[in-house]
């Protein structure tokens, strides 16, 4: 059997064990393969645990820069013994299979498809480390050095790279460059010409930068002004804040007092972030939270408020697999009707959807803008692949002429010309926008009482039905004005005559851009249209009545995207298509592609 | 439960130090039941809030759900309101101090709201200390839903329906106290010359300031079983001790016995003198203040009076080490960095 011969296309799978220290040398082995210009895009798959249990770190290379998860696999590093068998097993006919000879691989491993890579990488480090603590963490160094010289590629830009990432810990550069060294070493001594993978530097990574989109969020929301945090700890939002920290730290400390320009609250839940933030904006700061869905099961309360009492509120989603607990460590995107309509009675809240870091960075800056001006929550509607995968992703950018749009507020000059007829949400603008006034401002004017509850124009309780109804219908003209207002759909038109049409959104885009090129081989053409933001625009109304059918690409089990849009625009159910895939990990663009040729094929049809 | 209110005064009642009127602190017109207790309190913390000389639009008063959380509506109408959702007022005034370290507090609540819902966001607040007057408007029962007990009612306890509360009760004074706030007081509904004065020490406080108001709802739990009727507290409160409030800017005398008299000094300067029973209660003592209360409940009797005070308490902005400038003052300059540190974040990324 051949193996599988291949430069800068394919996916290399590390299986680690959980708390070995794994992540720093894998990261670096993707930041090398960066560096040498070529495309890459690494995916931790790790369990809800914090020591002992699998994990494992997936990276695909691949220089026409598809991005999304592939699902083969070309070769495996296995230092897990857990999962061996299935690691090995799962390998691509062809395929390459490293592994710590150490000890010696058992009869089970017998497979005549693949290329055994044996490294005695205990052996080595215990030879060369004294320290038993560092051994542990040098193993993984120094298969990253075998990598190096079996996949063909520049040792000096790992060396610097070490020398980069351990530059505030110079101590530790000799032992890890000695490692690299170490595993390189004997990759060429043993298996010069075995493995026929190779990483060559090429010129495709542009001025992109590789980043989490969480650590993208958090600078989005401190680029944006955000000033008081309230939040509760869940995996996989942490990170938002943790970075909104970690750059609060940086910028925004005064420095004569050592003072914060802003207020971190760690809440006693999740119900209690979303009241912070809430409270915080009703009183004229900016203000956010992250959370992901079983905190927004639990801040539904909160957004019901909001949304009717019309105060501003950011919440990051990062979506994970649901329901319930569900898999924390897993992606979905299931999350799209509990926080489209998130709370009880009539309501509907702004989404958006990020496809990449860049995204999460803008769209978290434009959500406070939008929060502000149309005085109700609004979501971005991350998840765990984009927020804690580092990405490729465009350069983050800002304008330094942008000002915040704080929306509709009076100051205290304005309340003083005003006179008495003022009226929190008197739409004067028709709008569906009322203007408020932050506590303090005016010592006479401008007061009023916010409340859940029924209330006419001026913030009085009412239980008129008459006064009810005219303001419900004022927030839907509101709703209207935000569809105004939300980020515009990306379109592709490939076909003017195509027949189909795709809709994707957030993390799934990677994916749906490979399968439209999948299936263009295939003589397959179809137009696409990435969603970014709830309401719909108008565009994708027009779009889905440009088309036969139009396929809705989503990563949860109900197709909820597609429920949403039968319901926003009354679209017929039957000319929407769900591409689904909800199985806990990125989808791939297989997985779309042959679901659209399959239907199509059946229908002996063309697209 | 009145739906007029006359707009006479007389002309001869003079402003405060900030030139402000009773009416001014004034809100609109009260929808509880006649003779409801709250309306008492509310009636104390607009007398509180004039006797300071707060101008009212430097005050946010907050609240939950219930009779007491409607009570916002019915006092300081030039203040800006909120009343939030059930249980959940710490929460926002959380959030809202945050925002702006520079107003007074108000939050308003109940029973119902904070030992039960509102049980979690209640010792949060305390725990990180949050600078707001907290008001718990306590008669045992939840009044909008005609009377069931709630939480702060006494095990044996017969509300209108007859039977008695089977279940032990919350002291939320004992909580406050062990959680760490800095002033707790417990006083009645009916007793305006110990709540006014309480009232404005708690407004003095900086740090969390809990009081427990038993405050009797009059249609559901005003029963002679009830030990949260007026006439049960009249007969079963014993003050710890009665005490005077003077602002820092006046001038402090005492003509009290040595040994009897305790001074404590608040944040803002202003003073407490306690006038006690007993000299060996010292009202710093975090531990002493629990035993008493415990001791008093034993005995079946309710202690008032303020309770506990940790005058040096840090409150959370302290916590945070926040700037102090109010935080939703601060525009573009002083919170976004600018491109030229964005790109340096780029690079760092490459």
């Amino acid at each position: 059997m051949k193996n599988i011969e291949c430069t800068n296309d394919f996916v290399i799978r590390f299986a680690n064990v959980n708390g070995s220290g794994s992540a720093s040398a894998n990261n670096l082995f993707a930041k090398a393969v960066f560096r040498m210009g070529v495309p890459v895009s690494p995916k931790n798959i790790f369990p809800s645990n914090i020591q002992g249990l699998p994990t494992w770190y997936e990276v695909r290379i691949n220089e026409q820069g598809y991005l999304g998860r592939h699902g083969d696999v070309d070769m495996v590093v296995a230092m897990n013994g857990q999962t061996m068998k299935k690691d090995y097993d799962g390998l691509l006919p062809g395929g390459y299979f490293l592994y710590d000879s150490s000890r010696k691989l058992s009869e089970q491993y017998g497979r005549d498809d693949v290329a055994l890579i044996g490294i005695p990488l205990t052996q080595l480090c215990n030879d060369a480390f004294e320290n038993p603590k560092m051994r542990g963490l040098l193993k993984n160094i120094i298969y990253v050095g075998a990598l190096a010289f079996l996949l063909d590629m520049e040792l000096e830009v790992l060396t610097s790279s070490v020398e980069k990432q351990y530059r505030k810990k110079s101590k530790l550069i000799p032992p890890n460059l000695k490692a690299l060294q170490l595993g390189y070493d004997y990759a060429r001594e043993n298996y010069r010409g075995v493995c026929k993978l190779a990483i060559s530097r090429r010129d495709k990574v542009g001025d992109a930068i590789i980043i989490d989109g969480n650590a993208a969020t958090g600078l989005g929301a401190l680029y944006a002004g955000a000033t008081v945090v309230g939040w509760y700890p869940i995996t996989p939002s942490t990170s938002v804040i943790e970075s909104f920290g970690r750059y609060a730290d940086r910028f925004r400390r005064e420095t004569e007092t050592g003072q914060l320009k802003a207020a971190i609250v760690q809440a006693e839940d999740e119900l209690a972030a979303l009241g912070i933030v809430i409270g915080a904006s009703w009183n004229g700061a900016r203000a956010f939270t992250a959370t992901s869905g079983p905190g927004v099961s639990l801040m539904s309360e909160f957004l019901g408020l909001a949304y009717f009492a019309e105060i501003p509120a950011v919440l990051v989603n990062v979506q994970r697999t649901g329901p319930s607990t569900g898999m924390p460590t897993r992606t979905q995107q299931g999350d799209i009707l509990s926080c489209g309509y998130a709370s009880h009675g009539d309501t509907k809240q702004v989404l958006l959807f990020p496809c990449n870091p860049k995204e999460c960075f803008d769209m978290t800056a434009d959500a406070f803008d939008l929060a502000e001006r149309l005085q109700t929550p609004v979501i971005v509607m991350s998840d765990l692949d984009l927020g804690m995968n580092d990405h490729m992703s465009p350069p983050l950018g800002w304008d330094d002429s942008r000002i915040y749009d704080r929306g509709k507020v009076f100051d205290k000059d304005q309340l003083e010309e005003l006179g008495d007829s003022w009226g929190r949400y008197l739409d004067v603008d028709g709008d569906g926008i009322g203007y408020r006034t932050y506590p303090g401002t005016h010592p006479t004017k401008g007061a009023y009482f916010t409340r859940g509850t029924s209330h006419d124009e001026y913030s009085k309780y009412t239980e008129e039905s008459g006064a009810y109804e005219q303001n419900m219908q004022r927030l839907l003209q509101k709703w209207e004005t935000a569809r105004e207002l939300v980020p515009a759909s990306e379109i592709t038109v490939n076909d003017e005559t195509a027949a189909v049409g795709m809709l994707y959104y957030g993390t799934s885009t990677d994916a749906a851009l490979e399968a439209v090129d999948q299936l263009k081989e295939q003589g397959i053409v179809i137009n696409t249209l990435r969603i970014k933001a709830f309401p719909f625009q108008h565009d994708v109304k027009k779009f889905i009545r440009q088309h036969d059918l139009v396929y809705v690409v989503e990563q949860n089990r109900d197709g909820q995207m597609k429920t949403l849009l039968i319901n926003d625009f009354g679209i017929q159910p039957d000319k929407l298509a769900s591409v689904l895939h909800y199985d806990g990990l990125p989808i791939t663009a297989r997985i779309i592609s042959s679901a659209i040729c399959a239907v199509i094929t059946n229908k002996g049809g063309k697209a | 439960m009145t739906f007029f209110r006359p707009s006479f005064r007389h002309p001869d009642l003079p402003p405060n130090e900030s030139g402000y009127y009773l009416k001014d602190y004034e809100g609109g017109i009260s929808t509880l039941c006649a003779g409801c207790g709250h309306d008492s309190t509310n009636a104390a913390i607009i007398q509180a809030c004039f006797e300071l000389s707060i101008p009212p639009h430097k005050i946010a008063k907050i609240s939950g759900i219930g009779c007491s959380s409607k009570s916002p509506a019915y006092l300081l109408g030039k203040a800006h309101g909120f009343n939030s959702v059930h249980g959940r007022m710490p929460s926002i005034v959380t959030g809202a101090n945050m925002a702006n370290r520079d107003l007074l507090y108000l939050g308003i609540s109940g029973d119902g709201d904070t030992a039960s819902i509102g049980m979690g966001q209640f010792a949060h607040a305390v725990r990180r200390n949050l600078n707001m007057v907290y008001i718990m408007m306590n008669n045992g029962c939840y009044g909008l839903t005609k009377g069931q007990y709630s939480a702060t009612a006494d095990k044996g306890s017969v509300g209108k329906k007859g039977d008695p509360n089977l279940l032990e009760s919350i002291d939320l004074c004992e909580i406050a106290i062990q959680l760490g706030a800095g002033f707790v007081g417990r006083s009645f509904s009916g007793d305006k010359r110990q709540l006014v004065p309480m009232l404005k020490a708690a407004m003095s406080h900086t740090g969390m300031a809990f009081i427990d108001v038993i405050s009797p709802c009059v249609t559901f739990n005003n029963t002679p079983g009830s030990t949260k009727s007026y006439h049960w507290v009249r007969e079963h409160s014993e003050a710890t001790n009665t005490f005077d409030y003077v602002p820092f800017k006046q001038e402090i005398t005492t003509d009290y016995e040595d040994g009897v008299t305790e001074s404590v000094v608040l944040h803002d300067s202003s003073v407490i003198h306690l006038h006690k029973t007993d000299s060996s209660i010292h009202v710093t003592d975090r531990r002493q203040a629990v035993d008493a209360l415990e001791e008093h409940k034993k005995k079946g009797l309710i202690l008032t009076g303020v309770l506990y005070i940790d005058p040096d308490s840090e409150d959370t902005h302290h916590i945070l080490n926040t700037s102090q400038q109010p935080l939703n003052t601060l525009g573009e300059k002083d919170l976004c960095p600018g491109n030229e540190a964005l790109q340096s974040i780029n690079e760092s990324c490459r």
